[in-house]
């Protein structure tokens, strides 16, 4: 439901497509995504919810869409996280977007290595 | 029905404000969780559960008035049908939001409703309850509309079987749990459908005086005094479950350590059972109807407040004090742990969880209420009847 | 008549070659995203054994274990465990009311093959997979909690307050219910569950019950070991020893 408003958001917001008043995200390391970055945008909640069920329900845990596959490349290098400030890579385009992020309610939003490092 | 406007709004206002604090705990425990509550790992439903089943099996026991007018053709119940099927609703609403309400996920609603579980009794308890609310408002259409009134016998029949079976659901959410000495019990889903006929008979009591006091009109005291003999019937046939329920309990040797604590020395739970139940919600309201210089239309309201201050008691003790009693893990052993094993279980409820129950009532009063002023609920009795 | 029939089978077409060419890239993408890795199958049967002969009176190491790898607090942040806190596995203090003897034991969700919790959730949240572990799927559970009033070992826990700075491993948050995973995050690398390796005196043993070859298969065959609340016939993964 949330990703069909989602979509129906993205198709009424030209705005992508202008690359007018897009926010400045920071992207962490960033590099080459597992898809092209503008399909990603639109279609990224269809690979993590696939994902998800997949692991929880199956055990399959290398498959590439998963959120921490996400988060390992897109945290910020400053705060090893995805969420907690306005340009994070998550948090910064859902805010612009107005769509609320449940993910980050039980999942982290930092980068594993940097997650054991503070413990 | 013809209140008098300021009456009626001041009623509204009163019951609106009540939703509201209600749903302002609903707020505040999906902020904080609900450690605001007095629920904890040991006792998992509380007091919203007292008000939401308290409400969900009144409102299937209301309908009894309306399944003697049409099932059994009594012409001054009949009468009532129409009031029968909105306080039904408007209690089944009622029940139901304080339920959503207080999910640890109110917000996922929609999963509940897109996942399906065919083993799970709370997953046929939501198509029983959305087949009572969709039968019941076509029953109540076809005894509304004019043209549709040859239909209203199918259809209060159809209502009559529904809510048998839901009732039965109800009884059952509890019936199936059993490693819990307090439920796992067959004896539950007729003991809950003989209680709604009580709870649901002395709600429509209320609710019908009340109203009839608000706009002003006489009651007639003899259809009262026969309605009250119902009620004191019911309100026995109720007992009689309820005993025999503790007595089977009480033969079953690994019983009695349960029963010793919620009949004798459990603290408050013997206490609400005897002074609340037995006292307040059985013995008096039988004075009050049966005894020869009372059962006036006064004596049986008071009963039924009586009844259904006795059923809220009869629930916390089934509902929590059936938790709060040990679960016997180890038979044979006594058990210790950081987890409750072996002991019994503290539980306080809270003020949202005051405040979210009392919102169901005020939201299934809002809508009794600001119906029976917009459309034609109360009966109309004709005079000198004889069935 | 005939041309309304021929107008709408024409309509129908259309519309179902549509809905392939929305469906089909999705599809795709699942068939790209299986890749090389398989699901875990029922041949395998995690379980465990727990001898209590070995289990020490007092020692809570497998407790702390499991409350460090899966993120639980265990009562450390707020000077004690509090009723409302999660506890996944606990250590259950036990004395026979006849003979007097006294044992103690770590107890947790006992994964049954027969598990009330997934007879009894409405959306189909608590689930087992194919290897016999007992999991909420957290995406699911509305926080209803009859789970937790059906299960029997009181293995389950409500998540009653706002959660931060979760183990990426091992996502939880407020609202749902939660239980021992048998840490299915370090199964699924090969590793074994934290208690198992945490415990000084080897007491838990983990394996594959289906494997006749494996060590716990072996050891149930040749001492007597129990099922807690065995006539319940839950058939649990979990058994012990000198119960």
């Amino acid at each position: 439901m949330k990703a069909f408003l989602f979509i129906l958001l993205l198709a009424a917001t030209p705005s992508w497509a202008a690359g007018s008043i897009v926010p400045k995200l920071d992207i962490g390391k960033g590099g080459q995504c597992v898809e092209d970055p503008q399909w990603m945008r639109k279609n990224h909640m269809h690979l993590l919810i696939r994902q998800r069920d997949e692991t929880v329900r199956k055990g399959i845990r290398d498959g590439k869409y998963s959120l921490k596959n996400c988060i390992e490349c897109h945290a910020s290098l400053r705060d090893d996280s995805v969420i907690g400030r306005d340009d994070s890579f998550c948090q910064g385009c859902h805010r612009y977007e107005a769509v609320k992020i449940d993910c980050f309610e039980c999942h982290s939003g930092k980068r594993k290595s940097a997650w054991a490092q503070s413990k | 029905m013809q209140f008098k406007n300021r009456l009626f709004w001041s009623l509204i206002a009163a019951g609106g404000l009540v939703v509201l604090l209600g749903l302002f705990a609903a707020h505040l425990m999906e902020e904080h969780g609900h450690i605001i509550t007095g629920m904890n790992n040991q006792i998992v439903w509380g007091l919203p559960h007292v008000f939401a089943i308290f409400m969900i099996v009144a409102a299937s026991g209301v309908l009894n008035v309306a399944s003697i007018g049409s099932v059994f053709g009594k012409a001054v119940y009949k009468a009532r049908a129409p009031l029968s099927g909105l306080l039904s609703i408007a209690l089944l609403a009622g029940g139901l939001t304080v339920l959503m309400l207080d999910l640890g996920r109110p917000d996922r609603v929609m999963v509940a409703a897109t996942n399906y579980n065919p083993t799970s009794v709370f997953a046929w308890n939501v198509l029983l309850y959305s087949g009572l609310f969709g039968l019941v408002s076509v029953y109540l259409w076809t005894m509304m509309e004019q043209r549709m009134n040859p239909w209203s016998r199918p259809a209060g029949l159809a209502v009559f079987v529904w809510r048998f079976i839901l009732t039965t659901g109800t009884g059952l959410i509890f019936a199936f749990l059993v490693a819990r000495q307090a439920y796992g019990s067959a004896l539950l889903p007729p003991m809950f459908i003989v209680i709604s006929f009580a709870w649901g008979l002395a709600v429509f009591h209320v609710a019908q005086s009340a109203i009839y006091a608000w706009s002003g009109k006489e009651h007639a005291p003899d259809i009262v005094k026969r309605m009250g003999n119902l009620l004191g019937i019911f309100v026995m046939a109720a007992l009689y479950f309820v005993a025999a329920y503790h007595l089977t309990n009480l033969y079953f040797a690994h019983q009695s350590g349960f029963e010793r604590f919620i009949l004798i020395d459990g603290g408050l739970y013997p206490r609400l059972f005897w002074w609340g139940y037995g006292l307040l919600g059985n013995l008096l309201p039988l004075v009050l109807i049966f005894h020869p210089s009372l059962g006036k239309t006064r004596s049986v309201v008071a009963a039924s407040l009586l009844v259904i201050l006795g059923g809220f008691a009869l629930l916390y003790v089934f509902v929590i004090g059936g938790q709060a009693y040990p679960l016997s893990i180890f038979p044979g052993y006594a058990a210790s742990s950081s987890f409750g094993d072996g002991q019994i279980a503290q539980y306080s409820p809270s003020l949202p969880e005051f405040l979210l129950g009392f919102g169901g009532l005020g939201i299934a009063f809002l809508i009794t209420t600001a119906s029976v002023r917009v459309l034609d609920f109360m009966p109309h009795d004709k005079p000198h009847i004889a069935d | 008549m005939s041309n309304i029939n021929v107008q709408r089978r024409q309509f129908l077409k259309t519309s179902v070659g549509l809905a392939a060419v929305a469906v089909a890239p999705g599809m795709l993408l699942f068939e790209a995203a299986h890749g090389q890795s398989a699901a875990v199958s029922s041949k395998v049967r995690w379980g465990m054994l727990i001898d209590t002969a070995n289990c020490t009176d007092g020692c809570n190491d497998c407790v702390a274990a499991c409350n460090k790898g899966n993120g639980l607090a265990g009562g450390l942040n707020s000077g004690g465990l509090s009723p409302t806190d999660s506890q996944w596995m606990r250590k259950v203090e036990l004395k026979d009311m006849r003979g007097g003897r006294t044992l103690s034991l770590p107890m947790m969700c006992q994964h049954c093959e027969h598990p009330p919790c997934v007879d009894v959730c409405p959306t189909g949240a608590s689930f087992k997979r194919a290897d016999g572990i007992v999991l909420v799927d957290r995406h699911r559970c509305i926080g209803c909690r009859y789970c937790m009033m059906a299960c029997p070992y009181k293995a389950r826990s409500f998540v009653h307050e706002p959660l931060h700075d979760q183990n990426p491993d091992v996502p939880r948050g407020k609202g749902t219910v939660e239980s021992c995973t048998m840490c299915v995050q370090r199964i699924d690398r090969g590793q074994q569950p934290a208690c198992a390796e945490a415990c000084p005196n080897k007491a838990i043993l983990f394996g594959n019950l289906n494997d006749p070859e494996s060590e716990i298969a072996r050891r149930i065959r040749t001492v007597a070991s129990v099922q807690v609340r065995a006539d319940l016939g839950l058939n649990t993964a979990i058994r012990y020893q000198g119960l």
